[in-house]
């Protein structure tokens, strides 16, 4: 059965607010998504009902609250098709459990010598924490290029896997160019050579179902925010043999076995991970997305977002000199793009008088705006809940431009 | 919010200097000059002046770089309109501009020497595109004080 868009948009109050005397076109997902009625009721049910600390107390609250928090820890773990929930660590979102690997496992497992190999595509979140540790230890960063359709050059990355490579960290999903990619064939190819590897799936896990145990990545990590999810909340997902061993990132409440002032031993996993209060309500937050978006189903969403892919590729076409970044054979419905003669800042400003949400900028990828010899891009990046009818207003706003800037 | 910000913002003037900036060069052998970025949008461009002495008048001024179209009309308007002042009046100039992009100086209401920069009124309501409007102007003053790093807005 096909995705009934008009009723999905019943659940998401965001989408009726207006801009400028018109209905929001919200085409800035990949940013973050709007979020389902039902997530904030979550939210609101904790905040009015049951506020109190998790594993702490022993009262009637706290004991809710610990349930309902740790009910969302289950919830993930069967989305993520993880082998246990402590493999589910809480984290501030994807930014957060990037740097968590890079601390804990790189900081103690990696040294002077051992290559990290990247991609070219990669948001500035999974390029930063491995220079700052690169810079520490020696390690080397190693960058596996992309073409002009926005692919990786799979023959290079094959050159780039050494026995020097100890970690393969890479974009499932980019961010500003919708490009998919290939990512179970390079962590068999990473495994192969002995590296670990981590995903960073912030851009996949709101649009297509994200088995970690079918991947068989060592790490995972995304965002709640960007799964129709509150924002400060992100998970990172880790091999429990290897979160063992690894030690901890923050030292605090709720993350010791017990504590004296000559040593401390630490608690078992996941808590080992969790130092202090966790963004409780965010959690119970994400729980409830995570039910909504199931309900839809990834058929459904992959379907509909294929079509609107589709649909915005061809339409956008109408507009004159428009030029598509990223135009990879495997993609989701990301539609970045320029227009000559206009920055994309104008663009940006322009559309909005149409009511229209689009982002405009590097999207933090400035490797990728270089290879494409450009400052920035203006970017569409559409979700389930979006229609044929939104691209259209979307060419209209575009057209428009071109009337302003000739 | 209902105003309308198309003729707010992109006036035919601003369309203008986008399209055809005036003074985009560079001065052969200026006084000063400096270069202001936007890491936020990648909006990048160098000042160049040359400043008589004695009596510190401009007596040219220019600009090199590329940005959106409100960056690239200021900066051109900023040139065509410090042409001939003195250090002084530029000085005067660049806090009334700034006053008027934050929206705290009204050019019908308040006394003023901005001319034609008072297209830029408007653009207060878009706090986005403020630095769009400033970067030039703050590389210019950076230029006059001989700021030793590049200018950045963030």
């Amino acid at each position: 059965m096909d995705l009934d868009v008009q009723r999905i948009r019943q659940d998401f109050p965001n989408l009726h607010v207006n801009v400028h005397g018109k209905p929001i076109v919200y085409f800035d997902n990949a940013a973050t998504t709007f979020k389902p009625r039902s997530v904030a009721q979550a939210m609101d049910e904790y905040y009015q009902k049951y506020t109190s600390n998790v594993h702490r107390g022993v009262h009637e609250l706290s004991e809710k609250a610990t349930a309902a928090y740790e009910g969302t820890r289950g919830k993930v773990q069967k989305f993520l098709n993880a082998r246990a929930s402590q493999e589910i660590i809480f984290t501030r979102g994807t930014t957060e459990s990037i740097n968590l690997i890079a601390y804990s496992y790189g900081r103690h497992f990696l040294k002077k010598g051992d290559e990290i190999l990247i991609s070219e595509m990669e948001h500035h979140s999974n390029i930063v924490p491995w220079q700052m540790l690169c810079e520490e230890k020696g390690c080397v960063l190693k960058v596996i290029p992309f073409n002009d359709n926005g692919e990786l050059v799979y023959s290079e990355f094959e050159k780039l896997l050494t026995a020097k490579t100890k970690l393969l960290s890479i974009v499932y999903i980019s961010n500003s160019l919708g490009t998919v990619n290939p990512v179970k064939k390079m962590i068999r190819a990473a495994h192969g050579r002995g590296a670990l590897v981590l995903v960073d799936a912030a851009q996949a896990v709101g649009h297509r179902r994200v088995d970690v145990q079918d991947l068989g990545c060592d790490f995972l990590a995304f965002s709640g925010h960007k799964l129709f999810g509150p924002t400060g909340v992100g998970v990172l997902y880790g091999k429990a043999e290897l979160l063992n061993k690894m030690p901890p990132f923050h030292g605090g409440g709720d993350m010791i076995s017990s504590v004296t002032f000559e040593k401390t031993t630490y608690a078992a996993l996941p808590y080992k991970f969790e130092a202090g209060t966790p963004a409780v309500a965010e959690v119970i937050g994400l729980g409830a997305a995570i039910d909504y978006v199931l309900s839809v189903g990834f058929g459904r969403i992959e379907a509909h977002e294929q079509s609107l892919l589709e649909y915005g590729t061809r339409v956008l076409q109408k507009v004159p000199g428009l030029k598509l970044i990223g135009t990879a054979k495997e993609k989701v419905a990301v539609l970045s793009f320029i227009l000559p003669g206009v920055h994309p800042h104008d663009i940006g400003t322009l559309v909005n008088d149409e009511g229209i949400a689009i982002r405009t900028g590097h999207h933090c990828t400035q490797p990728v705006m270089k290879h494409f010899g450009v400052p920035a891009t203006s970017r569409a990046s559409l979700s389930f809940y979006n229609t044929t009818a939104e691209i259209d207003r979307l060419v209209a706003a575009l057209l428009k431009v071109r009337e302003v800037f000739p | 919010m209902t105003h309308d910000s198309r003729s707010e913002l992109y006036q035919q003037v601003i369309i203008e200097h986008n399209k055809s900036p005036k003074n985009f060069r560079k001065i052969s052998s200026p006084t000063h000059e400096a270069e202001g970025y936007n890491p936020l949008c990648g909006d990048h461009l160098h000042i160049y002046l040359h400043v008589q002495e004695p009596g510190g008048v401009i007596d040219d001024v220019s600009f090199e770089g590329d940005g959106c179209a409100i960056s690239k009309a200021s900066a051109s308007l900023m040139t065509t309109s410090l042409k001939g002042k003195t250090l002084k009046e530029a000085d005067i100039l660049f806090d009334q501009f700034h006053r008027l992009i934050k929206g705290e100086l009204h050019p019908d209401k308040d006394p003023n020497v901005l001319g034609k920069l008072s297209v830029f009124s408007g653009i207060w309501h878009f706090p986005a595109r403020v630095k769009c409007a400033s970067l030039s102007w703050h590389t210019m003053k950076g230029a006059i004080e001989k700021a030793p790093k590049i200018i950045s807005t963030e």
